[in-house]
């Protein structure tokens, strides 16, 4: 491939650059990549949510079903494409491809790697080092929603309406709390771009005191990942990262026990297949933002490993990366299967009032604990976690008084004429 | 847009019917939507004419009659013994009570008694039955909701229950297997067996149900203080069975009535003062705990000797009496070609179903075939609670509502 590049006449390389061919390349490798991952990641939900609930799952097509994502799409490409008489005609045909294409857009700005040397060009496994990253993956992401309230609205019909409604109202909010919570990843990192980011995440914690005390063992055990300082911030930023992607138990807006199917009621064949593309690829972007952001992107365990190999330079933190961002899909499978749906009105509280002011504080403390390193001591940092642990725990164990629906009953002999 | 389309939209369907939209103010910035006959949480076939004000319920009206088939008067053409393959298919999920019924019904105007075996079975079985169709309504619940695991946990404990019908009866559903006169065959060989391995999984697997739902915030929030019925409504609305316990009616037909094999049996009726969804979630998952001691009281005490009554009028002889015997072979002929008759008369009959009193109201001209049967049916009755129910709630809630109230549509619409 390399050598094929090379014997190209000089002047068609110099013509289109070798930056454009390494970008192309990228594009479409990454493109590729995520449509591949996309169906794994639909066969893995439906394997795991299978296999949580008793039963086996697709297991007929390729071997352990694997190809029955493919299976489902090619019968959905072949479908008949319907469209209601009372939809709005170009607005049904585009909300679909709005819902899709920003989930692919987001992961423009993931690093999936270090760089590679290839034919004396550095390649970044990024695809695009924005130095606005952040920002630029909660714009396209918001973007999202415009094909989620446009294919409710172009339906013409009315459970889509509805729930076209509550995605606008979820995903507005929701986007808020998400942006909120990624503020103090940047005080901490100095950096809206994601590389940056991982990069401040390399390393371990070194001169742990903790109370006077040295803890030397810790030394090198704990990696400098940002869920360490920044959980309540990751906490805030895996919620409002559900509610973005409509997954249970926020999937209001296509609730089907409610409204049939949300706002893809309507829609059929390859249309429906996009929305349901996009959401799965939403879900793959959020987790790979949850590990880029939190927990260390692509940096392992431990650092010092992978450059015993040369191959393994690339090879580690592509792995490393892809198991955290399978461990969230994970987590997501998981709340699926087991929590109730959202009420409406509970999901616009929780967004609100619980998540919005607690980052808000959080935006707060952080910027005062990283104020000046010197004059903050890691104590002082310490107790300050703990208070805001106490404070949460204390909330989550305080009991609900709404436990008490069922009287005391006892048992009564039956005979006959007590009524 | 068509003259057909205009109607369609504003909520009456094609031969014109839904005269409440014609109430609708044009004005009023509400919104009217047809939830069912077919959606996927209205139970079968229930349609629920829903006006709404963004999400809000203004107004409910469950409409009914998609599921009917005229099965009371299709009783009408089957004789005595036939009619319960019919009743079977009221609600069915709940099978075994229409049967026990019915039976109940008829064998009061015979004026005729069961060997004690029989009575025992029948209650045995109901009894599991109450837990079969209890755990449907748990799997549909949790569905509804969003739980969408506790669908298959729920299904995956009553396949055991259902291979144990088949086991004892032959059939999973609609088994026919109460008839007037006691059961129509004995428990096979093995049986307590298989009870036992349902009696012994089953107190494991609700403590996982509960586990899962009883105290998680989600499930709190989709269920406390919705869909509330207060005890006066339940009881001028004529709900019976969970959902009135739960909202504080203390009224259970086997303790307070008790029919066939209940008296002299102790055991308790769980009730709720919240009458609202989780009130009736917790009402239920208590009676399936004090069902399953029910079950093993039954079981324990299962007398030996005939599981029907041996009357030669109302019960074919044995297959080898036909070879000896000339009047074995009359009734045998007369039994199989017309049935047998019942005394004039009409009578009542009334058993707890899992959704409450369940009644058959029998009336006999002293033929071969019931003049008159019909069913009050628990799910009909309670039914009309869930407009008063959904009043001024969320979509979501009337959903839960819906799930709670348990109907079952065969048995709504007959």
């Amino acid at each position: 491939m390399i050598d094929w590049i090379k014997q190209l006449p000089g002047n068609v390389i110099d013509f289109i650059g070798p930056e454009i061919i390494i970008a192309t390349a990228k594009v479409v490798l990454v493109f590729g990549v995520l449509l591949v991952t996309t169906l794994l990641v639909i066969w893995f939900e439906r394997r795991v949510i299978a296999d949580m609930q008793a039963r086996v799952g697709p297991n007929r097509w390729g071997p352990f079903g694997l190809f029955q994502t493919l299976a489902d799409g090619i019968k959905l490409f072949f479908k008949e494409d319907f469209r209601p008489a009372a939809a709005d005609r170009w607005t049904f045909v585009i909300a679909p491809v709005m819902a899709m294409v920003p989930a692919f857009l987001a992961f423009a700005v993931v690093p999936l790697g270090d760089h590679v040397v290839i034919a004396g060009h550095r390649v970044d496994l990024v695809m695009s080092d924005l130095n606005i990253g952040i920002l630029y993956f909660l714009a396209v992401g918001s973007l999202g929603v415009y094909g989620v309230v446009l294919a409710g609205w172009a339906s013409g019909s009315k459970y889509p309406l509805i729930g076209s409604i509550r995605s606008t109202a979820q995903m507005i909010s929701y986007e808020i709390a998400l942006g909120l919570s990624l503020v103090p990843i940047a005080l901490v990192a100095g950096s809206l771009s994601t590389v940056d980011i991982v990069a401040a995440q390399a390393g371990t914690y070194d001169n742990i005191v903790l109370f006077g005390r040295d803890l030397n063992f810790l030394e090198g055990i704990i990696p400098h990942w940002f869920i360490v300082q920044q959980w309540p911030a990751f906490l805030i930023f895996l919620v409002a990262g559900i509610a973005e992607t409509n997954r249970a138990p926020f999937d209001l807006p296509e609730a089907e026990t409610e409204l049939v199917a949300g706002y893809h009621t309507e829609y059929s064949g390859i249309r429906f297949a996009m929305f349901f593309l996009g959401e799965y690829v939403h879900v793959v972007a959020i987790s790979a933002m949850a590990a880029t952001l939190f927990f260390g992107g692509w940096h392992g365990w431990n650092p010092a490993f992978p450059a015993a190999i040369d191959w393994l330079r690339w090879i580690v933190p592509i792995f490393w990366f892809t198991i955290k961002t399978v461990a969230f899909v994970y987590l997501f499978v998981w709340l699926r299967a087991t929590l109730p749906r959202l009420r409406y009105d509970r999901l616009m509280w929780v967004g609100w009032k619980r998540l919005i002011p607690g980052a808000l504080v959080w935006i707060v403390v952080t910027a005062v604990l990283n104020s000046d390193p010197e004059e903050v001591p890691t104590s002082a940092r310490l107790w300050v976690m703990a208070v805001v642990f106490a404070i949460l725990l204390a909330w989550v164990w305080r009991g609900d008084p709404r436990l008490t629906a069922l009287e005391p009953w006892r048992k009564k002999e039956v005979t006959r004429g007590t009524a | 847009m068509s003259k057909t389309f205009d109607r369609l939209v504003s909520g009456i369907d094609s031969d014109g019917h839904g005269a409440y939209v014609e109430e609708h103010d044009e004005e009023s910035n509400s919104m009217v939507i047809n939830m069912g006959p077919v959606h996927p949480s209205t139970h079968g076939v229930l349609r629920l004419l829903l006006e709404l004000d963004g999400e809000t319920v203004l107004r409910c009206e469950p409409i009914i009659g998609y599921l009917h088939t005229g099965m009371e008067k299709e009783c009408e053409d089957q004789n005595w013994r036939g009619a319960v393959t019919i009743v079977t298919r009221m609600d069915y999920l709940a099978q075994f009570a229409n049967e026990q019924v019915y039976s109940m019904a008829v064998e009061e105007l015979l004026g005729i008694d069961l060997p004690p075996r029989a009575v025992a079975i029948r209650c045995m079985i109901a009894e599991l039955n109450r837990l079969s169709s209890h755990l449907v309504w748990f799997g549909t619940t949790g569905l509804d909701m969003g739980a969408m695991s506790a669908m298959f946990y729920g299904f995956r404990e009553r396949e055991m229950i259902l291979d144990f019908f088949e086991m004892v009866t032959g059939l999973r559903m609609n088994n026919g297997y109460i008839i007037p006169g006691g059961v129509w065959v004995d428990l096979p060989d093995g049986w307590d067996a298989a009870l036992e391995a349902i009696l012994d999984v089953m107190p494991k697997r609700l403590d996982e149900y509960e586990a899962l739902l009883n105290e998680n915030p989600i499930f709190l929030e989709r269920t406390s203080g919705v869909g509330v019925l207060s005890r006066d409504d339940a009881l001028a609305l004529g709900a019976t069975g969970p959902i009135a316990r739960a909202s504080g009616v203390d009224w259970d037909l086997r303790r307070d009535m008790p029919y066939e094999g209940y008296e002299g049996v102790t055991f308790a009726v769980p009730t709720a003062t919240s009458g609202d969804v989780y009130g009736r979630y917790r009402v239920r998952m208590a009676e399936m705990r004090e069902t399953l001691e029910l079950i093993r009281h039954f079981a324990d005490n299962m007398p030996e000797g005939d599981f029907k009554n041996m009357d030669p009028k109302l019960t074919p002889p044995p297959r080898s009496e036909l070879n000896r015997s000339m009047e074995a072979v009359i009734h045998h002929f007369k039994l199989v070609t017309q049935g047998f008759t019942v005394p004039e008369g009409e009578t009542y009959a009334r058993v707890e179903s899992p959704r409450g009193e369940l009644g058959c109201y029998i009336v006999s001209d002293g033929g071969t075939s019931p003049y008159r049967c019909h069913v009050r049916d628990p799910s009909f009755v309670n039914l009309q609670a869930l407009g008063p129910m959904a009043q001024g709630q969320l979509i979501a809630d009337l959903i839960a509502t819906i799930a709670s109230t348990d109907p079952i549509m065969g048995g709504v619409d007959r």
